[in-house]
């Protein structure tokens, strides 16, 4: 717990005036605010606004540069200047109409370079879309400043880099930004920076007390660079005209002072995911004290979170060509975490989380940010319906069982990236992207050869020399296998965050958490599903094998019927669960850097194409380079029983073995839903309720036909706001790349017949 | 168990074991779950397999003979049921008969129906009321809803467009009605069929009188089960029939709505 330097508790009066609670005054606990302070609402959504003729018209200017920089890949970048908070001149959209206001750089759109996580990166990326990187950079980061990504490749293993050459091991955030990372911007509005750094040298006059042990010293640094950081948070705010070294006094400033701490963290680092947190609940807390005083009416209160939402949908960082390819459609996962009940059973439902969905209707859908309902059987009926109805009508809301997450993470939990939960301001995560367990069953059956290139990649072990694969056999050279590539897998990810800690540190992003944190080494499976299919193949049908000159196993042939995971079937579930349990198991054997807490995720967000292509046939009948399914879902086309067969088998999965989350993308028709959308929204409803209490996590919710996809693939110019939900986040879909459109458009439409 | 012959039924003669001792078997096509389409909620549907009418825009042709299904018994399908009992409870639906032509494995049908009651799921029954006379008091006493086709509210049409006869049909839904047993009507709209303004109002006046008529749902006919017919190497007869326009289905529904009929 963070605590205040005694000489600063007095209370800003007029910032706080009218708020209730002891505890937050004398210590930073923002969740100690929330509850003491806020409305719940159980009402419907008509109390809602339309966007006004400003926010149009402010939107509209940013609209205008999106056909551009869809057909160029990027509008601008400034290849000049490595970003920090306070690089960039101070940019609009437009200065007489915007009510929130703070760019990454000095224009809409125009992206920075980040050369602290890899120089590499940055030029390729520059050189991707025609631009020549600035040699001035080049001579700084190549000779004199070392990157994250030289660090990395100064301590990888040959066998680490040979897993990684053969993608059993992939999407390593070792040349990008780890991201996931969620600070709690909420603090800046409530306490401001003053407070916020005298916290933080608290903190650090504790840690001088103690030895200086490498972890002390280390700790001690880092506090340091995290109060460096708050100043120029606030240096980087006064350009604005904003001095949030005091707390927010108003609506207007609470989401303005949020906003800029948050861009202070996109300014400084270019994570994978740079998640927003869970805000809406804490800002109705000052919207409401100026509806209440008058100060403001609903359309204000509406036009300051449209206001807000148009920054989060334009943040932008330069990726390379192959991160676009594991990640496609320029995703930033803003994520934003609406909804769930308190543990006092209250819902944190407020009218400003209705007015955050309410912006896909004001602004049009859009994947960003990425807005996450936490979902729960006992959150009230009107923000119920509300939420089906935005799903159903723009495809843009992720779900997530906040039942199962309140209990273990609190209830001012927030997700990261996808799937990710963390109490906010308190827990941190190691990002570790993923291993593709399809591909480590093939090494099983080929004494750890890859099956693509032949290359021994695994120790040797003795390849499956039968006819037909036998399952007791393949079963205990699976179960090797995994022992080797959790081993692996966990010394890779200590390497990549020792690193990205050392020369790519967060430290906006670390200024707005407590000290100590609780960090979780957040590893991740992929090809869960085609594993579970092969497995199931071998014991209940029977799968022959055909092999090279070189006695590499290459093809398969299924004889007979197998269950597949999917159709609500034990025989094929119980494998499925057995390898989220086991794989976890093996990765808990091996100890984290920085002592980190051991989870895994079953996600691949779009990176399920590239696995899939990157892996030969398998025994499930599924030919080489064809796409995996994504995240924990069944393999398209073999859940044949309906949406709610297919997840009650992802919802057998545990999310105690999973705690970093299980992911499942559903695409229902709008008549799978029901005869009139009147009935729609309720069936919706219903689904997510049942999914829920069947101890389901999360769930993807797309609401479409395939002719309309297909449709949007020969006429995207008449689709650019077609948003669809892909695996923890959505793109728009005419922004993903042709192969992984042709994905979406082959998974399962849960439809009626 | 009869397993031929069943296109020549007609109403009246029971075409499984009837109820006695020993498990009652049945005839089932599969199993699925829906939302939205047959009955309220997400349901578990059971396709029983055989039916005496031979409709020219049947869905699914796959599920007309008996003889095709496969044989179960009403604990096997229980036991199905049973993995879904609380995702169907929490999503507020239930189980959904339908076929082929529930009723003409009447007790089969019973017991499935009586089992899924003592579970405490909602059950609801797909059928044409062609075979209703088979449908016992009990059995309708374990039905919390009917999902009652009526094809055709014109005797000739009827007759054309399924291969029998609408009387049994009209009887069943006037005896649903007076057992209080709610009752969501069906009505496919193929154009040159079915909607003729004339027998659209004669079918929603009668409808109109019946206190337990709950809604119409108007569905526009497709040809979704197309393929199935070519798999199975039969002639779809209505290939190449247009579906109907949407003017033509709010026309339909206006109809039912002026006779104070809620329809959708």
């Amino acid at each position: 717990m963070t605590t205040m330097a005694p000489t600063q508790v007095q209370a800003p009066v007029a910032a706080w005036r009218g708020f209730t609670g002891e505890h937050w005054r004398e210590q930073v606990d923002l969740r100690d605010f929330i509850q003491a302070n806020y409305t719940p609402y159980e009402g419907g959504s008509a109390f809602l606004t339309g966007p006004t003729d400003r926010t149009r018209a402010v939107w509209g200017k940013v609209r205008a540069l999106f056909p551009e920089e869809r057909r160029r890949g990027i509008l601008d970048v400034d290849t000049e200047t490595p970003s920090t908070i306070t690089s960039h001149a101070p940019g609009y959209i437009d200065r007489e109409r915007e009510l929130i206001v703070g760019l990454q750089t000095d224009a809409p759109l125009k992206r920075a370079i980040m050369p602290n996580g890899g120089l590499r990166m940055v030029e390729s990326g520059l050189r991707a879309y025609g631009y020549e990187p600035d040699p001035f950079v080049t001579q700084v980061f190549g000779t004199y400043r070392k990157t994250h990504n030289d660090g990395v490749f100064d301590a990888y293993t040959p066998e680490m880099r040979a897993a990684r050459r053969a993608g059993i091991i992939t999407g390593l955030p070792d040349a990008y930004g780890r991201g996931r990372i969620i600070g709690d911007y909420r603090r800046v509005a409530l306490y401001g920076t003053d407070r916020l750094i005298a916290a933080k040298r608290a903190e650090r006059a504790l840690l001088d007390a103690r030895p200086s042990t490498p972890e002390v010293i280390r700790d001690r640094e880092e506090i340091a660079e995290q109060v460096r950081a708050l100043g120029e948070l606030t240096r980087m705010a006064a350009s604005y005209g904003c001095d949030v070294s005091r707390p927010a006094a108003t609506a207007h400033e609470a989401v303005q002072w949020l906003y800029l701490g948050y861009l202070a963290a996109v300014k400084e680092q270019n994570g994978a995911a740079m998640s927003l947190g869970r805000t809406s609940t804490f800002l109705d807390v000052y919207l409401q004290r100026d509806l209440d005083e008058g100060v403001i009416d609903e359309t204000r209160a509406q036009e300051l979170i449209d206001d807000f939402v148009i920054k989060l949908r334009i943040v932008r960082f330069l990726r390379t060509p192959e991160y676009d390819a594991l990640f496609s459609g320029d995703p930033t996962w803003v994520t934003e975490s609406i909804g769930g009940i308190g543990s006092d059973g209250r819902p944190l439902v407020t009218r400003t989380s209705f007015r955050f969905l309410q912006t896909l209707y004001n602004l049009g859908p859009a994947p960003e940010p990425n807005l996450t309902v936490l979902w729960s059987p006992r959150l009230p009926d009107g923000f119920k319906e509300f939420c089906a109805q935005v799903s159903i009508d723009t495809s843009a809301v992720q779900y997530e069982s906040d039942d199962l997450m309140r209990p273990r993470t609190g209830d001012d939990t927030a997700i990261a990236c996808c799937v990710s939960a963390m109490a906010v301001g308190k827990q941190m995560q190691f990002f570790g992207a993923r291993v593709n367990l399809a591909k480590a069953l093939l090494y099983a059956v080929n004494g750890g050869r890859d099956e693509m290139t032949g290359d021994q990649i695994a120790p040797e072990a003795p390849a499956l020399t039968g006819e037909y694969l036998d399952y007791e056999e393949l079963s205990a050279a699976y179960d090797r296998a995994l022992d080797w590539l959790a081993e692996t897998y966990v010394n890779t990810l200590n390497v990549i965050h020792y690193m990205h800690d050392k020369y790519a540190y967060e430290r906006i992003e670390m200024a707005l958490h407590d000290h100590p944190v609780h960090r979780f080494m957040a590893c991740g499976i992929a090809g869960l599903s085609v594993a579970v299919d092969s497995l199931s193949a071998v014991k209940y049908a029977r799968v022959k094998v055909f092999r090279d000159a070189t006695g590499l196993a290459v093809d398969f042939r299924t004889e007979g019927e197998y269950p597949a995971y999917g159709n609500n079937d034990d025989r094929a579930d119980d494998i499925a669960v057995g390898l989220v349990e086991s794989f976890m198991a093996k990765v808990r054997k091996h100890p984290t850097y920085r002592d980190a807490e051991h989870t895994q995720s079953v996600l691949t967000i779009t990176s399920n194409v590239v696995y899939g292509k990157h892996t030969g046939n398998t025994p499930d009948g599924r030919r080489a380079g064809q796409p995996f399914a994504p995240g924990a879902n069944p393999m398209n086309g073999r859940d044949r029983h309906g949406v709610a067969a297919s997840a009650l088998s992802v919802a057998k999965l545990p999310y105690e073995q999973a705690r970093d989350g299980i992911s499942l993308t559903t695409t229902i028709t709008p008549e799978g839903l029901g005869h009139n959308p009147a009935e729609r929204a309720a069936h919706l409803v219903g689904i997510l309720d049942a999914y829920t209490a069947s101890g389901g996590f999360h769930m993807n919710v797309n609401v479409l036909n395939r002719d309309v996809l297909e449709d949007a693939m020969e006429h995207p110019e008449k689709y650019p706001e077609l948003t669809i939900r892909v695996s923890g986040y959505a793109v728009n879909f005419v922004r993903l790349t042709r192969e992984q459109q042709l994905d979406v458009i082959s998974r399962t439409f849960h439809g009626s017949l | 168990m009869s397993t031929a012959g069943d296109r020549t039924v007609g109403p009246g003669r029971a075409t499984d074991r009837t109820v006695g001792s020993g498990p009652t078997t049945g005839r089932i096509h599969s199993w699925d779950l829906s939302t939205g389409v047959d009955g309220p909620g997400t349901r578990f549907v059971l396709f029983v397999s055989g039916c005496p009418l031979r409709c020219l825009y049947c869905a699914n042709p796959d599920t007309w003979h008996m003889r095709d299904g496969r044989e179960t018994t009403a604990d096997d399908v229980m036991a199905e049921i049973d993995k879904y009992r609380g995702f169907l409870t929490a999503a507020g639906g239930g189980v959904t008969l339908t076929g082929g032509e529930p009723l003409l494995q009447p007790a089969f049908t019973a017991q499935v129906l009586r089992r899924c009651k003592e579970a405490g799921l909602h059950t609801a029954l797909d059928t044409s009321g062609f075979l209703g006379s088979r449908a016992t008091d009990e059995l309708l006493a374990d039905t919390d809803l009917v999902l009652l086709d009526i094809k055709s509210f014109d005797v000739d049409t009827y007759r054309k467009l399924t291969g029998g006869e609408l009387a049994p049909t009209l009887n069943f839904a006037t005896r649903l009605n007076r057992l209080g047993i709610p009752m969501w009507i069906r009505y496919v709209l193929v154009p040159g069929w079915t909607d003729d303004p004339d027998a659209v109002d004669g079918l929603a006046r009668f409808l109109s009188g019946l206190g337990r008529v709950d809604r119409v749902d108007v569905l526009p006919f497709h040809k979704l089960g197309a393929a199935k017919y070519e798999a199975l190497g039969i002639p779809f007869p209505l290939r190449d029939q247009p579906p109907p326009g949407p003017e033509v289905t709010e026309r339909v529904r206006a109809q039912f709505r002026e006779h104070g009929v809620t329809a959708y």
